[in-house]
């Protein structure tokens, strides 16, 4: 869609879909928690995330061709008004969200039943739901201070939703309470950036800001806010040194809230990383004063090496998958700092890879879990052979997190590497390949423990009811399906990419 | 030569040294208190160093409330003479004041579950309980790395 096109007041119900796609799940919240029945939450969460996978879906087709759609809430112009600007970036990460979000709830259905009391359920799905709005505003959204609100809403429904494995253990509470903590202090960082910003600027508007740094070059107020945002992310994006909430909520949640957290939360953050460094700050800013090089590339790296080597000696395979996630979150970082149009697409279509591959791993423990009551391996012995099918799923996506060919990890791997070359950093190309090494060691104990052990005669372990085995499935097998078709992932990454580094020229009106 | 201080740069910056130091207190304040109300009310001190900060640079020297005179047949007629404050930090700021109420109570909330669960908000006597836990799992289920504290 042609820019000129869309620079008109909105008409038609199809000129509204950047916005309701956020609306839609922001109203159903509160409408569960003032039905307050039971047996209604569930219908409205789905229909309701149902709604906005689809409009993600179609905004996605729009802008495939490196165009953008720049809605005016409330049809206050920008800059003054509040924008939603929705191009190939972030379209496939409202796309991957909306659509994890659709397959996590069937799956919620079973695994809330089991994990969470009775007289709590309507108020988790109203939370669920105002965790998905937050992290869909965040990135639809065009305006800076816009991205500020999203991302409060969706971390202070997070720690509700965290906290509400203290049913199961009470250190979710205070897994839930860190949480509170360091996210404050993030986003707390991330405003004064943006208070910087807009001393320095006067604006507010994404696009606008990206004119005036470009116009006016750089000082000091500039960089000390870019310090400050890229800080404040990094908190929730869980870069390595900042990652020390992760492993304890990812651990103690619900199985359901560990699903669609480790695929989406810090997804979306990374997502605000790449559009404030790229398209607010331009990349020649980023990287002429090497502050990416330095900082980026050791400290993905030690996340690469550290929390993979650390995941190899967990007990608790929860615990493991999110030392995992850290260290996955090492090779998206490792792309950005790369600065070529490979290495950012390689951060973004593994960005959706990972995100698929990690919801599929953590469903099959949470399925698990029903029947051993925790994730500690010596629970999960021969359970693979006990439940079949969740066995396979996990193996499909265990596959796809070493990257084995034929499976999406391995497409982002082989990106990545790709881009690696074109840098001529070969010792970071044999490094990404070593640590996918130390990615087959822990997924190797996980198949062990599943397969090769005797399960425990007194188990009652059956296979997983059908509602949590069906998403298992949609995303096992996407796991596979993007290992062979890259068209929609690695084409619309690489549109995408290539729209970043245009830098503030991709913001232009 | 040179003042050594520069008193007027420091008297004129009056507003960013408050806020530093109030950042700095807040954040001190989370770090170094083991009791979690305190690290909350540090929490606190230091989201309102930043509502000071972004009040602070909406003042315009010599600006007043940006209200427009309207007369009674409701025109709107702006005095190019008068000089306004800048209404948005404010604005924003109601947004970002709206936050950190729902932070606090969500934070008091979790302590009051964590008080229930634990008997106790030191963050020491917690991690020691937590450190028997893990120590329990451990036990159990053999040694891990990378476990609480």
């Amino acid at each position: 869609m042609a820019a000129e096109e869309t620079h008109h007041v909105a008409k038609t119900f199809m000129d509204h879909l950047p916005v309701l796609q956020v609306v839609i799940p922001l109203f159903a919240a509160p409408i569960i928690v003032f039905i307050g029945k039971r047996s209604l939450a569930w219908p409205i969460a789905f229909a309701a995330s149902a709604a906005a996978f689809v409009i993600s879906c179609i905004l996605l087709i729009q802008v495939l061709d490196g165009g953008f759609i720049s809605y005016h809430v409330g049809g206050w112009a920008p800059p003054l008004g509040i924008e939603y600007r929705i191009d190939a970036a972030n379209a496939l990460v409202l796309a991957l969200i909306s659509g994890i979000g659709t397959v996590v709830l069937p799956y919620a259905y079973e695994s809330v039943k089991a994990e969470i009391p009775k007289k709590n359920h309507t108020l988790f799905y109203a939370c669920f739901m105002l965790c998905f709005t937050g992290l869909l505003g965040m990135v639809a959204t065009g305006d800076a201070f816009n991205v500020f609100v999203f991302l409060e809403i969706s971390s202070l429904s997070t720690y509700v939703l965290v906290a509400q494995g203290a049913n199961h253990n009470k250190r979710a509470l205070t897994a839930a309470y860190d949480y509170l903590i360091m996210g404050t202090i993030g986003a707390t960082f991330f405003i004064i950036g943006l208070a910087m910003l807009y001393m320095a600027t006067g604006t507010l508007n994404m696009a606008d800001l990206a004119d005036r740094i470009a116009d006016e070059g750089t000082n000091r107020t500039i960089r000390a806010a870019f310090a400050f945002i890229v800080v404040g992310m990094g908190l929730k994006v869980a870069i390595y040194p900042l990652h020390h909430w992760l492993p304890n909520a990812y651990t103690f949640a619900p199985s359901a809230v560990s699903v669609f957290l480790a695929a989406t939360a810090t997804k979306a953050a990374i997502y605000v990383l790449l559009r404030f460094m790229f398209s607010v700050f331009n990349p020649s800013f980023v990287f002429e004063e090497w502050t990416l090089y330095i900082v980026f590339i050791p400290f993905s790296l030690l996340a690469m090496f550290a929390a993979s080597f650390v995941a190899v000696f967990q007990t608790n395979i929860k615990r493991m998958l999110a030392y995992s996630s850290i260290a996955q979150i090492g090779y998206m970082l490792l792309g950005i700092a790369m600065l070529n149009a490979t290495g950012l697409s390689a951060t973004l279509v593994h960005l959706v890879n990972h995100g698929v591959t990690k919801a599929a791993l953590f469903m099959g423990v949470g399925a698990m879990m029903l029947y051993s009551g925790s994730a500690f391996f010596n629970n999960l012995n021969g359970l693979g052979r006990k439940m079949p099918l969740t066995g396979a799923a996990m193996v499909a996506s265990g596959l796809s997190l070493i990257g084995v060919p034929g499976t999406a990890g391995f497409i982002s791997k082989w990106v990545l590497v790709q881009a690696a070359f074109e840098n001529g950093w070969w010792i970071i190309a044999i490094a990404i390949m070593l640590s996918s090494l130390l990615a087959v060691i822990y997924v190797w104990r996980m198949f062990e423990v599943l397969y090769l052990t005797a399960p425990d005669p007194q188990s009652t372990a059956k296979e997983a009811p059908l509602a949590m085995l069906v998403p298992m499935w949609v995303l096992a097998i996407a796991c596979i399906w993007f290992g062979f078709d890259t068209e929609l992932t690695l084409g619309s990454a690489r549109v995408a990419a290539d729209g970043l580094l245009a830098g503030s020229a991709g913001m232009a009106h | 030569m040179e003042q050594l201080i520069d008193w007027a740069f420091i008297v004129g910056h009056v507003n960013y040294w408050l806020f530093i130091v109030l950042m700095m207190t807040g954040l001190y304040v989370v770090v170094a208190r083991g009791n979690l109300v305190k690290k909350i009310v540090g929490l606190n001190i230091f989201q309102v160093s930043v509502f000071m900060l972004y009040i602070s640079i909406g003042k315009i020297t010599g600006g007043t409330a940006p209200i427009f005179p309207v007369d009674l047949t409701g025109h709107i007629e702006p005095d190019p003479s008068i000089v306004y404050s800048n209404p948005l930090p404010h604005v924003l700021i109601l947004t970002a004041i709206v936050v950190g109420i729902a932070t606090t109570s969500l934070g008091l909330a979790l302590i009051v579950r964590i008080r229930e669960a634990y008997d106790t908000i030191e963050e020491e006597d917690i991690l020691k309980i937590e450190r028997e836990m893990t120590a329990e799992d451990n036990k159990e289920y053999g040694a891990a790395m990378g476990g609480r504290a």
